[in-house]
Formats: C-alpha cells, sequence, structure tokens
C-alpha cells in the first residue's frame, strides 16, 4: 500500500461527489429529515412512567442503519460505474495497489457518513431530545463502522453486476434481510430459533447491540467494544473479499 | 496460416539506436489469445522498434484492441508470449513505463481536466508541473478547470491521452486516438506522436484509417487474428501497386485472400 495513492483516491473520489450538489445535500439532509418523521410518528404514543420512548429506541437504530443503507447504494454504483466506464482497467494498468484503491473508497465514504451521522444525531440530540446514557460521540463511531461496512458490501457486490439496475437489486438481498433481522422490529430473544440464528451472523445485529450497549451505560462497556471489534473484522474480512474481484487481467 | 507475413522486414527509416537500453521495446512470439470459444489472435510473431511509431492497422474485429490490451498486460494470453521492455507483459515494474489509451475515453467525467489528470499522475509520483504539461501537451489548457463530461467529444478523448502522458511512459498504447478528431487537431496529435518517438518514447498506435498510416515508421497489418505483413509504408504502397494505402491494404488482402484459396490452407473466418 502507498499513503499517496490511497489519499489520492480518497481525494478523487470526494471531488466526484463535491460537483454532484444533489447527491451531497441528499446524503446530509435525508437521514435527519427521516428521523424526523419517526419522532412525529411516535409523538402521540401513551407510556406508563418510566418506559423509554419509542423514539428513544428506534430513532438510535436508525441513526446506525441510515448511513449502512446509503453508502452499501453509492458505493456500488460509484464502483459499477468505475468499472464500466473503462478507469478500473485503466488504473489497474497503474502502479496503484487494489488496497490503496479500495481503502480510498473506504476513506471517501467513512468522511462523508461520519458528517451525515453528525447532522442526524445532532439533530436526535437537540432537537428531539434523543434520551440515552452514552456518549454521542459513540454513536457516531458505530455509523461510521456502519458505513464502511456498506462500503465494503457495495464494492464486493458491485462484481456481480453488470448493469446500475442490477446493482440496485442486491440492495433488497444484501440490506433488507439485515435491517429486519438487526432486532429494530423485533428483539431478538423473541425470534424464532432460525432467525435468532441467521440474525447473530449478520453484521448489522453486533451494531444494533453495541448501539444497545451504549443506550443503557453511561460508560463505553466491554461488550460494546467487542460488538464494535466483531464489526471491525467483518469489514475486514469483506474488504479482502471486495479485492479479489479486483482482476487486473481478464480473460 | 499466413504466408505472407514478413517478420524480418526492418522500417527502412529506421534510425539507428532511437532510444534507451534495448532496441526492441515489443517482442510478441507464438501469441494465441482465445476469449471463450472465440479465437481472436491466431498465432502472432513480430517485434516492435523502441523509439518508433508502429502502425497496428486492420478492419475492425481483426484484433486489434485485443493484441493492445495483452501488449499492456489487461488481457490474458492463451499461448505464446509477449515482452515489453524485457519484461513479460503485465509485470508490476512495467506498470510505471508503459501508458494506455483506451478507445473509448476511459477518465472521470464528473471531475475537471486537471482533476483527472492530477489523479492518474498521482499513481506516477507526478507533479502539478507534469500535470500542466501533459494538458499543455494535447491542447486544453484553457479547459483544465472544467469538467470533463461537459467537454466536447475530441476534447474529452484527449483528456484521457493527457493522463496517460502525465507518467511519461516509455511504452505508450493508443487504441484509436484519432477518432472523432477535426484533420486539424489529427494532424497535431500526429506531430506530437512523432515528437515523443524523436524523444526515444516508443509508440504503438491503432488506427483502421489508412492515411494514418504513413506517419508510422512501421505497419503491423492485422486480419482475422493474423499479421497479414510487417512493412513500412513505402513497402506497403509497392506491394498494393498504389501510393494510396487504403488501396494498397486492400490489394494486398485480395491477394491474401487468393493466395489462401489457392493452397487450400483457407481458414475458415474468425467468429465474430
Amino acid at each position: 500500500m502507498n499513503p499517496r495513492m490511497t489519499l489520492a483516491t480518497t481525494t478523487r473520489v470526494l471531488g466526484q461527489l463535491r460537483h454532484d450538489h444533489r447527491s451531497v445535500a441528499l446524503i446530509l439532509v435525508v437521514p435527519a429529515l427521516l428521523l424526523t418523521a419517526v419522532y412525529f410518528l411516535y409523538e402521540n404514543e401513551t407510556l406508563p412512567p418510566g418506559v423509554p420512548r419509542t423514539f428513544d429506541r428506534v430513532g438510535l437504530m436508525m441513526l446506525a442503519i441510515f448511513p449502512f443503507v446509503v453508502m452499501f447504494l453509492v458505493t456500488s454504483i460509484t464502483m459499477l460505474r468505475e468499472r464500466t466506464s473503462g478507469t478500473l482497467e485503466r488504473l489497474l494498468t497503474t502502479p496503484i495497489h487494489k488496497a490503496d484503491l479500495l481503502f480510498g473508497y473506504a476513506l471517501a465514504f467513512s468522511i462523508m457518513a461520519a458528517l451525515q451521522s453528525v447532522v442526524a444525531t445532532a439533530v436526535a440530540y437537540w432537537v428531539f431530545n434523543l434520551d440515552i446514557q452514552g456518549s454521542p460521540g459513540l454513536v457516531v463511531l458505530i455509523a461510521v463502522i456502519n458505513a464502511v461496512l456498506g462500503v465494503a458490501l457495495g464494492l464486493f457486490c458491485s462484481a456481480f453486476a453488470r448493469t446500475e439496475f442490477q446493482a440496485v437489486q442486491f440492495m433488497p438481498v444484501v440490506v433488507v434481510p439485515q435491517i429486519l433481522l438487526c432486532g429494530l422490529f423485533v428483539a431478538r430473544d423473541h425470534m424464532n430459533d432460525v432467525l435468532d440464528a441467521i440474525s447473530g451472523v449478520l453484521p448489522l445485529t453486533f451494531s444494533v447491540d453495541a448501539l444497545k450497549e451504549i443506550a443503557t451505560n453511561s460508560e463505553a462497556t466491554s461488550s460494546m467494544w467487542q460488538d464494535t471489534l466483531v464489526m471491525a473484522g467483518i469489514v475486514l474480512v469483506v474488504l479482502v473479499l471486495a479485492s479479489l474481484t479486483l482482476r487486473r487481467q481478464t480473460k | 496460416m499466413s504466408h505472407i507475413a514478413h517478420h524480418n522486414v526492418r522500417p527502412a527509416e529506421a534510425a539507428p539506436g532511437a532510444g534507451v537500453g534495448q532496441k526492441e521495446a515489443i517482442a510478441v512470439a507464438g501469441l494465441h489469445i482465445s476469449r471463450g470459444r472465440t479465437k481472436i489472435l491466431r498465432g502472432l510473431d513480430f517485434t516492435v522498434d523502441a523509439g518508433q511509431i508502429t502502425g497496428l492497422l486492420g478492419p475492425s474485429g481483426s484484433g486489434k484492441t485485443t493484441l493492445m490490451r495483452a501488449i499492456v498486460g489487461v488481457q490474458r494470453i492463451t499461448a505464446g508470449s509477449i515482452d515489453v521492455l524485457g519484461l513479460p507483459a503485465g509485470s508490476a515494474p512495467l506498470r510505471n513505463d508503459v501508458g494506455y489509451v483506451t478507445q473509448g475515453a476511459s477518465v472521470y467525467g464528473d471531475l475537471s481536466v486537471e482533476a483527472n489528470v492530477k489523479y492518474f499522475g498521482a499513481m506516477h509520483g507526478a507533479t502539478s508541473a507534469d500535470a500542466a504539461e501533459a494538458i499543455a501537451a494535447v491542447g486544453l489548457e484553457s479547459f483544465a478547470k472544467q469538467k470533463a463530461a461537459d467537454l466536447s467529444g475530441g476534447q474529452f478523448s484527449r483528456v484521457s491521452l493527457a493522463c496517460a502522458l502525465v507518467s511519461h511512459p516509455k511504452l505508450l498504447v493508443l487504441d484509436e486516438p484519432t477518432v472523432g478528431l477535426d484533420p486539424v487537431l489529427r494532424a497535431e496529435l500526429w506531430e506530437r506522436f512523432t515528437a515523443m518517438a524523436a524523444d526515444g518514447t516508443t509508440l504503438l498506435v491503432s488506427s483502421h484509417v489508412m492515411e494514418e498510416a504513413s506517419h508510422c515508421s512501421s505497419l503491423l497489418l492485422l486480419r482475422d487474428g493474423l499479421l497479414l505483413a510487417h512493412l513500412t509504408p513505402a513497402e506497403l504502397a509497392e506491394r498494393g501497386r498504389s501510393d494510396d494505402l487504403e488501396k494498397a491494404f486492400l490489394t494486398m488482402i485480395k491477394t491474401s485472400d487468393r493466395t489462401n484459396l489457392d493452397d487450400g490452407h483457407n481458414e475458415s473466418p474468425v467468429a465474430r
């Protein structure tokens, strides 16, 4: 790996985004708007005293799920365009290492994800008084790791799509099951054994578990760090798998 | 088989010892390339001299692009070998020395001209000055800050060329670089290629426009995956019995078809 080539790739990807004002605005604003919708959805719920608001649970999880979904889509389309426009083939005739390309992408979209989750988390905290014990910084950290997970899966899946239309179809396959089973809709201990077992190996579940730890503890717990480390490990494995889909030579 | 391929013909006006190191920039031996069941290249042997412009000519579908992709190392070889600057094609050390401009411009349409050239330059440790020089070389100075996608077709393809020039490659492989360019620009580009060759760069340029052949010091004529001939433009005019290189090429193709038929060796046409 070569830091100069990695950073050049990050700069280039961010440069491409910068010219696309509409996408930047959508990335930064939409999660905050959806969070607002969720807040008003549960606005009139009647709660027995001492029971936390549904918004505190669902809103928090959404803070982690947005960057995952958005970065998965953005990355798979960008990478597919790179593959079909010939720029990927051209790049791979230069001395760039595949890791420079992948980490350059991951870094660029992590920066975007960090901005996105700072906006969304700030809105959740200051506008809607999201009530959790832990630090908002940790929430942003989990959101960024989720974003990198989305980037890694997007890079990987783009290898199996020939068109942008196909790339988008990977979302119901890769993203939706993780959202259904992560514990957002039904807590994991209420799932049947099969679904619980599947949930236990899906990456998004670890980040939702980590968020629950952040919600209920004022200090970072070892269980939270463990979930975070597992997430980081999964991200690295998927990035390695994605690098295997980048071939310098075609048959 | 290519009865009339003259592998040993050397360009008559070759400048001796034109450049650095070895005389041969590319050496191809027994090259076969198949994609799936389609045989695209069916046994090529030739060498390309360093510090010269070699033209790769032939009808579309003759295997020009596949041959170029194999030389830059992005196409796997089925049989045979390609040595580039003394190393097997595609070797890691060559990635600094070989520039490749694909037929369709492969640049980022949503970046400025300058950002494109700087990005590809960064892979070779090129400076901002190198980038500015490459942009000037293709005549796009006044468009440096513009988004590549907003340029005209001809300007867009020159961005792609600038992205290859920025690394100062020893071997520059250009796939149809003058397609869609007006005559003035085409003439300017050929002047630039000639100047680069004079500085020691080896250029391999494909074209299906025969009039461009006259700018090359040697020509590889490809047809249906076989090397029809390796000769100088003067020899092409002589053997094709016409100063119009297009006519000469057509004559040579007809002659070769007749020879193949007469010998009863006629290979079935390459499947498309």
